[in-house]
């Protein structure tokens, strides 16, 4: 999977998200970011009601509401600036709160590291996102080629970290995603891993 | 993805804030933490040849500011696991060489992309005597979330030093430790020195 990634990425997404990054003003930029920020904010709010972290969801459904209301539709995000801390929470973490492995790791070509787990989850999120029910399809074609780009773009010039650092690149993400994802799950507290040597 | 995003941006930050001046015997860990990163923070803001991103000049920065305040025997032994009692001194010293030296590479590729932060320190739970803390960090940026970051360290005679460092609870030696094991099965020990090396030389030519 991992073969398909790499050239696919190399040879068209990143091209185009760098051309984004040169051709499009910032504050434009920022603007479509705090807008696909905002549908994150929410989905993180309704995590965080399914695992019972009812501060958190607090917060990610106030951020949603300033911005929304205030921000234009998302597109400014006051809440940040209020420094109403965002949740982060997402359908593969609520399900590692619910007890449910990991499961098989992944590598989806496009979308990066997953697992068995964490991929149901963005299942679950891709079928629930509020841009696929636009009924204007201009709006929701726009949209859906928009959100993608956005975040390749934010990646660029951190891949290139990963090439310097990793002997392997599949190996050196592989391994960061799974200590990352049990890092979320367990909001900052994992349990102890056992160590082979000391 | 955006992990890999997530993590790929914090390694760089993580490493920039282990930076060094003169150790102090007496310090504690947290302390040393904090001296050492604002040092380097400080260098990187005022530098102009780090600012207009002179690889040069930022390696000197690491090797000077940031690498004494490293137990790069305990952090490759780590990484090692338990292939390190296999390996002959010979082939130790050479490990700690080679991951060294791509450590340098990797930072200073990334240093020049981190310098607006601020960092925040939290108060050290530990027995007065401890050799042994962790010493736990966050670091600001403007508009995005604080990044975590723990740094494993160990007193030694002449001050503390870091022998690991765990990123939003990414371990860089655990992810060393996978990516060890998986060349040393490939081709035993050698194989990885080799590779280790490749790398440096690929890497130290751009």
């Amino acid at each position: 999977m991992y073969a398909i990634h790499e050239p696919l990425d190399e040879n068209v997404v990143k091209p185009v998200a760098q051309a984004y990054l040169d051709y499009t003003p910032s504050p434009l930029r920022t603007a479509i970011h705090n807008f696909f920020g905002n549908i994150e904010d929410f989905f993180s709010g309704v995590n965080g009601l399914l695992q019972g972290k009812l501060d958190k969801a607090g917060h990610d459904f106030g951020r949603v509401m300033v911005n929304t209301g205030f921000g234009v539709l998302g597109l400014i995000d006051i809440a940040s600036d209020a420094d109403i801390p965002r949740g982060g929470e997402d359908f593969g973490q609520t399900f590692g709160h619910w007890g449910i492995a990991q499961g098989p790791y992944l590598f989806i070509p496009l979308i990066g590291p997953s697992s068995f787990r964490d991929g149901s989850g963005l299942l679950v999120r891709i079928a629930a996102s509020p841009v696929l029910y636009i009924p204007a399809w201009e709006v929701r074609t726009v949209l859906e080629i928009l959100g993608p780009i956005d975040l390749r773009a934010s990646l660029i010039g951190t891949t290139s970290l990963v090439e310097q650092a990793a002997l392997d690149r599949y190996t050196f993400i592989r391994r960061s995603y799974l200590q990352r994802r049990q890092y979320e799950v367990y909001d900052g507290q994992p349990p102890p891993v056992k160590d082979e040597d000391d | 993805m955006k992990h890999y995003r997530w993590f790929a941006g914090c390694v760089a930050v993580a490493l920039g804030l282990v930076a060094n001046g003169p150790a102090l015997a007496q310090e504690t860990a947290d302390a040393a933490v904090k001296r050492a990163s604002q040092e380097l923070l400080q260098i990187i803001r005022a530098d102009p040849k780090v600012q207009a991103g002179d690889q040069a000049r930022i390696r000197e920065v690491v090797e000077a500011k940031v690498f004494p305040n490293i137990d790069f025997e305990r952090m490759t032994s780590l990484a090692m696991g338990r292939n390190w009692r296999v390996a002959s001194p010979e082939q130790q010293k050479r490990l700690i060489e080679e991951f060294r030296t791509l450590l340098v590479r990797t930072y200073s590729g990334a240093l020049s992309q981190y310098r607006d932060q601020t960092m925040d320190y939290k108060p050290v739970r530990a027995e007065p005597n401890a050799t042994e803390v962790t010493v736990r960090t966050e670091v600001l940026r403007a508009g995005q979330a604080p990044v975590p970051i723990d740094y494993s360290m160990t007193k030694k005679t002449d001050g503390w030093q870091a022998y690991d460092i765990v990123v939003g609870g990414v371990s860089l030696v655990t992810n060393y430790r996978d990516e060890f094991s998986e060349q040393i099965k490939a081709g035993g020990i050698d194989g990885l020195i080799k590779t280790l090396a490749a790398k440096n030389k690929s890497t130290g030519s751009k």
